[in-house]
Parts: C-alpha cells; sequence; structure tokens
C-alpha cells in the first residue's frame, strides 16, 4: 500500500514522466481510498491551469511591449546579418 | 530579406516578447530569446508555406525558451536547492508518510474581481521562488502543452541549429 508521500511524489512525476502500469495501479488504489490525495490531484491540476491561464493573459496584453532599445538592438543585428 | 525581417519584427516583436516573457519571467531573457529567434529565422529564411510567419517565429521561440530553461535548470540541480530529491515535498508528510497538514479545499474565485485577485497572489508566489524554480515549474507546461507542436516545428526549424 502506498503511502500519501509516494503517492503524491508518483503524481508530480506523473508531469514529467509516464508512469508505469504498476506505478499507475498502485495509485490508483490509493486515491480511490484517500481523499485528501485525490484533492492533492485536483489541485494540482487547478494550479497548471492557472498557471496556463496567467500566461495567456501575458500573451494577450497588448500593454507590454519589447523595449525600444531591445527593437533598436534586433534591427541591427538583421541589417548586419544582410 | 532584411526588410522582411525588419517587417516581421515590426509586427510580430511584441508579440514574440509577451510569448517569452509568459514563460520566462524575466525581461532580459526574454528578450535574448526573441533575438535568438530573429537570428535564427535571418539564417534560414526560407520557411515552410503551410505556416504563416508568426506561427513560424512562435515555433522558434518555442525552442530558444526551452533552451533558455535547460540551462536554468542546469544551475538549479548544480546548487543547494534540489541536493534532496523532493526535499521540499517532505516536510508536508509526518514520519509515517501520512499529510502532515491534509490539503485544505480550495475556493476559485469565479468573479471577475476576486480572479483578479487570485492571479495577482499567483503572479506573486511565482515571483517567490527562485527565478529558476519558477522557469521549472513553467517548462512543464510549455512541454505539455506544446510537445506536438515543438516535433512538428522541430523538423521545420531543425536546419537552423
Amino acid at each position: 500500500m502506498l503511502s500519501c508521500q509516494s503517492a503524491s511524489r508518483l503524481v508530480s512525476q506523473s508531469l514529467d514522466r509516464p508512469l508505469h502500469w504498476q506505478e499507475k495501479l498502485a495509485l490508483r488504489f490509493h486515491l480511490a481510498i484517500c481523499r485528501h490525495c485525490r484533492r492533492f490531484v485536483k489541485q494540482l491540476n487547478q494550479l497548471q491551469s492557472a498557471v496556463k491561464t496567467m500566461m495567456q493573459r501575458t500573451e494577450a496584453d497588448a500593454s507590454i511591449m519589447l523595449k525600444p532599445e531591445a527593437k533598436a538592438r534586433i534591427m541591427h543585428i538583421i541589417q548586419q546579418h544582410h | 530579406m532584411t526588410s522582411t525581417a525588419h517587417d516581421w519584427l515590426n509586427a510580430h516583436g511584441d508579440y514574440l516578447y509577451r510569448f517569452a516573457l509568459a514563460r520566462l519571467r524575466d525581461a532580459h531573457l526574454a528578450e535574448d530569446a526573441v533575438q535568438e529567434t530573429f537570428l535564427a529565422a535571418i539564417k534560414n529564411p526560407n520557411f515552410a508555406a503551410q505556416s504563416s510567419p508568426r506561427t513560424w517565429l512562435t515555433g522558434i521561440l518555442k525552442h530558444k525558451i526551452i533552451d533558455t530553461m535547460r540551462k536554468g535548470q542546469r544551475e538549479v540541480v548544480a546548487s543547494d536547492l534540489m541536493n534532496e530529491d523532493d526535499a521540499n515535498m517532505d516536510e508536508f508528510f509526518d514520519a509515517t508518510g501520512h499529510w502532515a497538514e491534509k490539503p485544505v479545499a480550495w475556493n476559485i474565485p469565479s468573479d471577475a474581481l476576486e480572479q483578479k485577485q487570485f492571479f495577482g497572489i499567483l503572479q506573486g508566489c511565482l515571483d517567490k521562488l527562485p527565478k529558476k524554480l519558477a522557469a521549472l515549474f513553467l517548462m512543464r507546461d510549455v512541454h505539455e502543452t506544446d510537445n506536438e507542436e515543438i516535433c512538428k516545428e522541430m523538423q521545420i526549424t531543425a536546419t537552423n541549429a
């Protein structure tokens, strides 16, 4: 039987790598009986989607612009490569 | 060619910068990534006609962002920050591996004002993380959401390397 600590570690790792079927099975069993870890999974997902939303907001924020100095520098580099 | 690249910079420079800033969360790193993107673009301007310049440039930028994050990741691992595997997680558990403090239910705000506050706090939390750790956290997202696209773009831009 997985401990909550091992279960939460597997949940975290599942974001970075595919879990082995043994790990998936053990995790599924644990989540079936542990509402704390179920909540942890839910909150991790909520956090991921909140971060994603935050990124999209930055992307859509037209008030954020490349600084004129940076733009000039890049222009200069483009010219040099002509 | 130069004039085209100029047009690209004028038309897409700000967008590319915002895209990079959203992921790298550092103005200098984001500027550098945009600069590297244009450098790669003018070295290999024959982008495939199947994508728009913005899509193509964004594809190159994603690689530059991941490169930047990887560099940061190596430094984090080298530092004491993450010496212990999952050291930061362990304090949430007691000696028997049970939650020391059980996760509390969240109230995700639905109305606009509260949402704005929520994102402000989230932003503040990310700011409190060491920059490189924050990048690690966001890297998951870059990989997760764009993996397929990255692979696709990889072939298009493979000759840029």
